[in-house]
């Protein structure tokens, strides 16, 4: 190690003011801390300092996906070989659907990271690191079958728009992967909902029975009262089926059961708050059993049953994943409470009654988003008043 | 019955390097200095030059303004050196003590203004803090009520007062209470015996920060916009105590030599500002390539020269740990060591215990980076405020955000604890204390 520090040591004069390749400093600084912890000491104040940095944050993130992105890779396969009747074993599943994500990871990677390297030499700061888990959600949370480009789009929108005019990571006040699902979901919204665009077909011929249908699409688009799911190839879906996540949808958010293990993962680290979490499940079953209670054909959705509901759709991975964003929730204890509960509460209420509309994940915690920095001002306001209240009873 | 009060929010941090209960007596010192910036609040200027004869508690500097408060000599001897920084700062006054005895005398006290201007003479007023502001309190200001903590619970911090100091503690508590119309309390460690007739005593069990006593105010009686209060360390109060019932100037102090650097961690009897290198002489061990001398603890404490530098008031504590930048970590972030000291569960410290000692060098460990991850500082702030307000208050400059969140209330010390577990990185008792000092001009 010591000689690739020296290496990379050498290269440093090149990068600084006034060195050939002083534009790309902020990519030099990147790869050097990348490698490197740096060793900066303390100047002032608390001499020692807690290991955790960001870099360490955004990383556990990026590792409690990693389970939900290698079964939505094996799902990719999966839905594709019951959608086309193809005889695939396991590892072909695999390869298919690792040949489908890869490049949007890599799109969506190398768009919005170079967006971050340029912002970070503009403001010379050093790069900042929130990008590395936006990067990975964006595709998990796409149809498989965007175009490259449209990724592309979006994730520069976003990042520039959503993100680098406010003033880079920690000063969003939406999270980034939804603002970009968002704007891919408005602005080509035939590829980014019906029944064509969650299973990848490739250029094979379907089986007879085939719907390419999300659940969810299934209910919004249904008539006669019945909510009986059924996979692409026609047949019946259990429970299972939904809570494991053999079914389509966008790849990465299918599976109630790996969102588990990266929730698991998430607080035992404690780096997602569980009060976001714990409230926004009980908001999505309050809501639902509500919507049960008062269930009606008219709205289709509201026959599902209120644990069903919660393994659908996007739901369970914008509870554990977009919700708990630290940057973009409330930041004050009891405003994680509510923020959480009306996320859970928003999202079933827009699936069941607007019935445009199949699923409200990504919506709901978009607009709590928005709600968050109110909630937060109405918690510190309190505060406030008992400060005000104590300083009037003293006069 | 003494009060008792929980505080359940805190981190007591465990280094290396406890201090053992023996007390070895400095002789070897010869150098002691007095330093302005610990003295905060005033504008300093000088009584002596170098080559000036100084008795023990002889004035050394006096305020601008304020003519009557002085610093004064820890011991008695000869102005040897003036240090003095950027435009002509000063820095340090340096006395070379003549190993006498001799110290100024001082008038016993027959009313308030008496005390009050013994205090301020002796050297002592300077020894105390008020709250808002965290700066020495202002002699014509009666203050609301006085609070004393009789404990330090910082990283690796001795004792404050031992046994025998009961007496003229009890003094000095009634002395206070002559200055304040409201009362003088007392914040003692859960069991430690201390009692007072003169204070109320409250008992305080829980991690660090309980012995702070912005905490200990914030849970018994906090400090509203308008109001002033005074804060002691039960030490300061032993010394007036002592002056008044002895007569005599106590300038000494006993200090802990601290820290994994250090062979044998022990106490040393010194007086206020000695020389470091006579006090860590050749204790520091072999490893100690590039050590950090900290005066005071790792959260609050000064760093200072290992060959020139002096003990910093009111730190009654020497900590050595290891600089560490020559470290070249590779891949820091993705570090599985359970060694790695992190509050969080993302590195495996947590399994290995984090009561165990943890060894600590003055490395950030991380990047800074504007405020993400929330509700860290919160879990170390035992206040009934919400510190990431506060501090964007602060940043922004918003006079009547920061009184509506609390300004008043706090010290950078109280900010130390959330500083070590940011995230960010960020300097928060930096960005408290130049909030204090713009706040202050601002108002006054």
């Amino acid at each position: 190690m010591k000689s690739l520090k020296r290496k990379i040591d050498a290269l440093k004069p090149h990068f600084e003011k006034g060195g050939k390749l002083e534009k790309l400093h902020s990519v030099y600084d990147g790869f050097y801390t990348f490698l490197f912890t740096p060793n900066e000491t303390s100047s002032s104040g608390v001499h020692i300092h807690d290991a955790n940095d960001s870099k360490r944050t955004m990383i556990t993130v990026v590792i409690a996906l990693i389970p939900c992105l290698l079964f939505g890779i094996y799902n990719i396969g999966y839905q594709h070989a019951m959608a086309t009747g193809a005889d695939m074993a396991f590892l072909q599943m695999i390869w298919y659907g690792l040949l489908k994500a890869l490049p949007q990871i890599v799109v969506a990677y190398a768009v919005g990271l170079g967006i971050e390297f340029i912002a970070a030499q503009i403001r010379g700061h050093e790069i900042q690191e929130g990008f590395l888990v936006s990067g990975i959600l964006i595709p998990m949370i796409c149809p498989i079958d965007t175009p490259l480009w449209m990724i592309a789009v979006a994730v520069a929108f976003a990042v520039i728009f959503a993100k680098e005019v406010f003033g880079g990571t920690g000063y969003n006040f939406l999270n980034i992967a939804l603002v970009t699902r968002a704007f891919l979901f408005f602005a080509y919204p035939s590829k980014m909902s019906g029944d064509g665009v969650f299973v990848s077909l490739g250029d094979a011929a379907t089986v007879d029975a085939y719907s390419g249908a999300t659940p969810l699409g299934q209910i919004a688009s249904s008539t006669d009262g019945g909510v009986q799911l059924l996979n692409v190839a026609g047949e019946p879906l259990t429970f299972w089926d939904t809570f494991i996540g053999l079914i389509p949808g966008s790849w990465g958010e299918t599976s109630t059961l790996f969102i588990l293990v990266g929730a698991a993962i998430l607080l035992l680290t404690g780096i997602a708050s569980w009060r976001i979490m714990t409230s926004a499940v009980v908001g999505g079953l309050v809501m639902s059993a509500v919507a049960h209670y008062f269930a009606t054909p008219l709205y289709p959705a509201t026959l599902i049953d209120p644990v069903q509901q919660l393994c659908l759709g996007g739901f369970a991975f914008a509870v554990v994943f977009m919700a708990t964003d630290p940057v973009t929730a409330c930041r004050t204890n009891v405003g994680k409470y509510i923020y959480g509960f009306m996320i859970g509460v928003m999202a079933i209420v827009i699936r069941c009654y607007n019935t445009g509309y199949p699923e409200g994940a990504m919506l709901a915690v978009l607009l709590m988003n928005c709600f968050a920095p109110l909630i937060d001002y109405c918690v510190v306001e309190v505060n406030i008043r008992r400060r005000l209240a104590r300083t009037k009873a003293n006069v | 019955m003494a009060e008792v009060k929980k505080i359940k929010k805190g981190l007591d941090i465990c280094l290396y390097g406890k201090a053992s209960d023996n007390v070895v007596s400095d002789t070897a010192s010869e150098l002691f200095a007095v330093c302005p910036d610990d003295y905060p609040g005033y504008v300093w200027k000088l009584c002596v030059q170098v080559g000036d004869s100084v008795l023990k508690g002889g004035p050394l500097m006096h305020d601008k303004n304020k003519r009557q408060i002085f610093m004064c000599s820890p011991v008695s001897g000869v102005v040897t050196e003036i240090i003095r920084g950027e435009r002509r700062k000063i820095e340090a006054v340096v006395i070379k003590s003549d190993g006498s005895t001799h110290e100024k005398e001082f008038k016993t006290p027959q009313s308030c203004q008496d005390l009050i201007d013994l205090l301020c003479q002796s050297g002592l007023w300077a020894m105390m803090r008020q709250r808002p502001y965290d700066i020495i309190p202002d002699p014509d200001v009666r203050p609301r009520d006085i609070f004393v903590t009789a404990f330090d619970s910082a990283p690796l911090a001795p004792e404050m007062i031992s046994s025998s100091d009961h007496g003229v503690l009890e003094e000095g508590l009634k002395a206070l209470r002559s200055l304040t119309d409201g009362k003088v309390y007392l914040g003692v460690k859960f069991g430690s015996g201390i009692s007072s007739s003169a204070a109320i005593v409250t008992e305080f069990v829980g991690p660090h920060p309980a012995g702070n006593v912005g905490v200990q105010i914030a849970n018994i009686s906090p400090v509203n916009k308008g109001d002033v209060v005074w804060c002691l360390d039960a030490r300061t109060v032993c010394r007036i105590g002592r002056l008044l019932s002895e007569n005599t100037l106590d300038m000494t102090t006993t200090i802990a030599l601290t820290g994994e650097l250090v062979d044998n961690p022990h106490m040393i009897k010194t007086s206020i500002g000695a020389a470091i290198p006579t006090l860590i002489g050749g204790q520091l061990s072999s490893k100690a390539v590039n050590p950090r001398v900290i005066s005071g603890n790792v959260l609050t404490g000064v760093k200072v020269s290992r060959e020139s530098g002096f003990l910093r008031y009111p730190y009654r504590q020497i900590t050595v740990i290891n600089e560490g930048d020559s470290a070249d970590e590779f891949m820091g972030w993705a570090s599985l060591n359970p060694l790695k000291y992190s509050v969080k569960r993302t590195f495996p410290a947590f399994l290995r215990g984090l009561a165990k000692p943890f060894r600590f060098d003055a490395r950030l460990l991380g990047g800074r980076r504007a405020m993400i991850v929330s509700g860290e500082y919160d879990k170390v702030f035992p206040m009934d405020i919400y510190p990431e307000y506060l501090i964007k208050a602060i940043l922004t400059f918003n006079i009547d955000r920061m009184e509506q969140l609390g300004i008043y209330e706090v010290a950078p010390e109280d900010f130390a604890l959330a500083e070590f577990v940011d995230t960010s990185k960020l300097e928060l008792q930096k960005i408290v204390r130049e909030g204090l000092e713009r706040l202050r001009k601002e108002l006054s």
